[in-house]
């Protein structure tokens, strides 16, 4: 018993912790997650040979609903998506066909992007997913970060191991590494432009980079506007509304 | 002196009658063994060419590094003038563009929501276009066995095990699901056309065809194409003249480090191609090897023979005063002539025999039938077929096993006592 008050007494002084994982975890998510929001973004593909933007409307309320509209370019636009709790369904007008995605498909890439239909899916708080310990902490362009390495405690998921930087004045992870199971590293992602909107915190770009993916550029999703907390008809989340 | 050994040739029919025979029998079978070694040999190696390889193929060189993945987002671009350009410097080669693709196929049920999915492979194949060999190339109306070919880009041939397995059939509509070459998402409706069976075992599992403008179309594709392959005009593989072209057409680019450049590819550097490719040469040559053997001492023996058929006459021309020499001289330049016409007949039927087979095949149906529970790629039909080297071929046991015989039979000449000679023609 006094030598765990001894440890803890000196990880305290080392890291100079006057916060705790659990509450760091907490503001991440209060940050990240919200009741519902609506946001308008482009979403920048840095493939080997060229770069396509896609501009979408994203309309979600917590995290089993979400609806998204393609704009542009114009191959995809009017392309239409729809998450209801863990089902994902696509729309093309081209085939004027719903097709579920599921399987294998879910690992597949977005658009093309370095993100995958499962990191659109996975979108639960960390708090739900994981068990954090800080390991430290780390100055990322003179910014103080907790570094969090986060552990799966439940089954399934995508990336059962994660590392994150976290800003220690926003509480976003400025920096992360996502791992699988075995510790290979599967994907990395930042973000930047962390802007004050109502009293959270939120990034205006994110970068994300599929490790496994040779000579990848990466992946910028821009925010161009974000709102949160509005009101949300709850007939935008049915398969009709994708053929409209 | 040859038109004196002429007429005695002539005059004397067992001299030149039925050694010519013999040796047009034997080179003949050389000739048509031969080309029926080669006509396999080929066989073994069209259904690879066909499916994957070509005989050659252009990609790019990013493309090569990671061919296994399909990345369509690293094929080539400005096809047409590339096909142009191959087409003009290597004309015994006829160059076609082809997709390679990977993806889902989802059948709808009757409300037009998923009723099953299933991986899919695709191959883009440039059937449609007027100046396009493919169709004579695939031989695709003796694969299909429902339904009909496409005639739309918009249209789809699947195999028969993937039609199976998706309970869908002629005239059904599918919908593809991929990627384009630039990584967007595509969905596309195809009509299925009809199903195919390439009888090549567990290959054709998840395979689909379309058309190569199909392909083009649902992948974003304009002027772009995975690989182009080029197959030898005569459906004929040779090991050693793809590897040349291969080496010149790359020798064009070795001072460039574009990784977008074009790379050419023998059938034999597709996978582990090269280790079939060698291991079916040394074979081959052993088996033509023992062949030519067995032939050349039946033909020497027959040399032999002849030789000392004539141990009297010898005797007798000796005895009235020709030298050895010249008797020895002699017999040389009538093997040499009878293996020459021999070789000639011998040649010129084999290769109308072999020719004749180049064209109706020799079917061994019921025989690869009853090979059909195992997975090994047997063409149904071998074609024998006429190379260059058949020409010539026949001539080394026609003359020379011939000449070689003469020459060891005519060491008896040497031998001859004279004093004996007149004693022996007495008896």
């Amino acid at each position: 018993m006094i030598n765990k008050y001894i440890v803890f007494t000196l990880v305290s002084f080392l890291f100079n912790q006057d916060i705790t994982v659990d509450e760091i975890i907490k503001k991440i998510d209060f940050n990240l997650n919200s009741k519902n929001r609506v946001i308008e973004s482009k979403m920048i593909v840095h493939g080997r040979r060229t770069s396509r933007t896609i501009e979408a409307k994203n309309w979600i309320i917590g995290t089993n609903k979400a609806f998204t509209e393609y704009m542009s370019p114009p191959r995809e636009a009017g392309s239409k998506m729809l998450k209801l709790d863990d089902k994902l369904l696509t729309y093309s007008p081209q085939t004027d066909r719903i097709i579920q995605i599921s399987g294998h498909m879910l690992r597949q890439s977005v658009m093309g992007s370095d993100m995958s239909y499962n990191d659109i899916m996975e979108d639960k708080p960390l708090d739900e997913l994981y068990i954090a310990k800080l390991e430290g902490i780390e100055y990322i362009d003179e910014r103080k970060c907790y570094v969090l390495f986060l552990e799966s405690k439940v089954d399934g998921i995508s990336y059962p191991k994660r590392r994150e930087w976290v800003d220690s004045e926003y509480f976003l992870p400025i920096k992360e590494e996502l791992y699988a199971k075995s510790g290979k590293l599967l994907k990395s992602t930042s973000m930047d432009g962390i802007k004050k909107i109502k009293d959270r915190w939120f990034p205006s770009r994110f970068l994300f980079k599929d490790e496994l993916k040779k000579n990848t550029k990466g992946t910028e999703w821009i925010i161009d506007s974000i709102e949160f907390d509005v009101q949300i008809p709850e007939i935008l989340f049915s398969k009709s509304n994708l053929r409209k | 002196m040859i038109n004196f050994l002429f007429k005695g040739l002539l005059r004397d029919k067992s001299r030149s009658f039925f050694p010519i025979i013999i040796i047009t029998l034997i080179v003949s079978i050389i000739i048509f063994f031969s080309g029926f070694l080669n006509g396999v040999y080929n066989s073994l190696f069209l259904n690879t060419a066909i499916l994957n390889s070509g005989h050659v193929k252009v990609v790019t060189h990013a493309y090569n590094l990671e061919h296994q993945l399909l990345p369509n987002d690293l094929a080539l671009l400005d096809v047409n003038s590339l096909v142009g350009k191959l087409e003009n410097k290597y004309k015994e080669y006829t160059w076609t563009p082809r997709i390679t693709f990977a993806g889902l196929l989802d059948v709808p049920d009757e409300n037009g929501e998923t009723l099953s999915q299933s991986p899919v492979i695709g191959l883009g194949i440039d059937f449609l276009s007027k100046k396009s060999k493919q169709l004579d190339i695939w031989d695709l109306d003796k694969k299909i066995i429902k339904g009909s070919l496409f005639n739309k880009k918009n249209q789809v041939l699947l195999s028969e095990k993937l039609s199976n397995r998706l309970q869908i059939f002629s005239g059904d509509i599918v919908t593809f699901i991929g990627a384009t070459m630039y990584g967007g998402f595509t969905t596309y409706n195809l009509t299925v056309s009809g199903v195919f069976d390439l009888n090549l075992g567990p290959i054709d599992k998840d395979m689909m065809i379309i058309d190569f403008s199909g392909a083009q179309n649902i992948l974003d594709m304009e002027d772009a194409a995975s690989e182009i392959l080029g197959y030898d005009k005569k459906l004929f593989f040779s090991d050693n003249s793809t590897v040349e072209i291969r080496d010149e057409f790359n020798s064009q680019y070795s001072d460039s480090s574009d990784v977008y450049r074009p790379f050419m590819l023998a059938l034999r550097d597709s996978n582990q191609m090269g280790t079939i490719v060698d291991f079916s040469n040394v074979i081959m040559s052993i088996i033509l090897g023992l062949f030519l053997i067995v032939v050349t001492l039946v033909l020497w023996n027959m040399g032999i023979m002849s030789g000392l058929r004539r141990y009297g006459e010898i005797g007798m021309r000796l005895a009235i005063g020709e030298t050895k020499g010249h008797v020895f001289k002699s017999m040389i330049v009538e093997s040499v002539i009878i293996g020459f016409f021999g070789s000639i007949v011998g040649t010129t039927l084999g290769i109308l025999l072999t020719s004749y087979l180049q064209k109706v095949g020799i079917d061994y149906s019921k025989g690869i039938d009853s090979l059909n529970s195992s997975n090994f790629a047997m063409p149904n039909i071998f074609y024998p077929q006429v190379t260059p080297d058949l020409f010539y071929i026949g001539f080394i046991p026609g003359i020379l096993a011939t000449v070689f015989g003469t020459m060891l039979a005519g060491r008896a000449i040497y031998k001859r006592e004279m004093a004996q000679l007149f004693k022996e023609l007495e008896t």
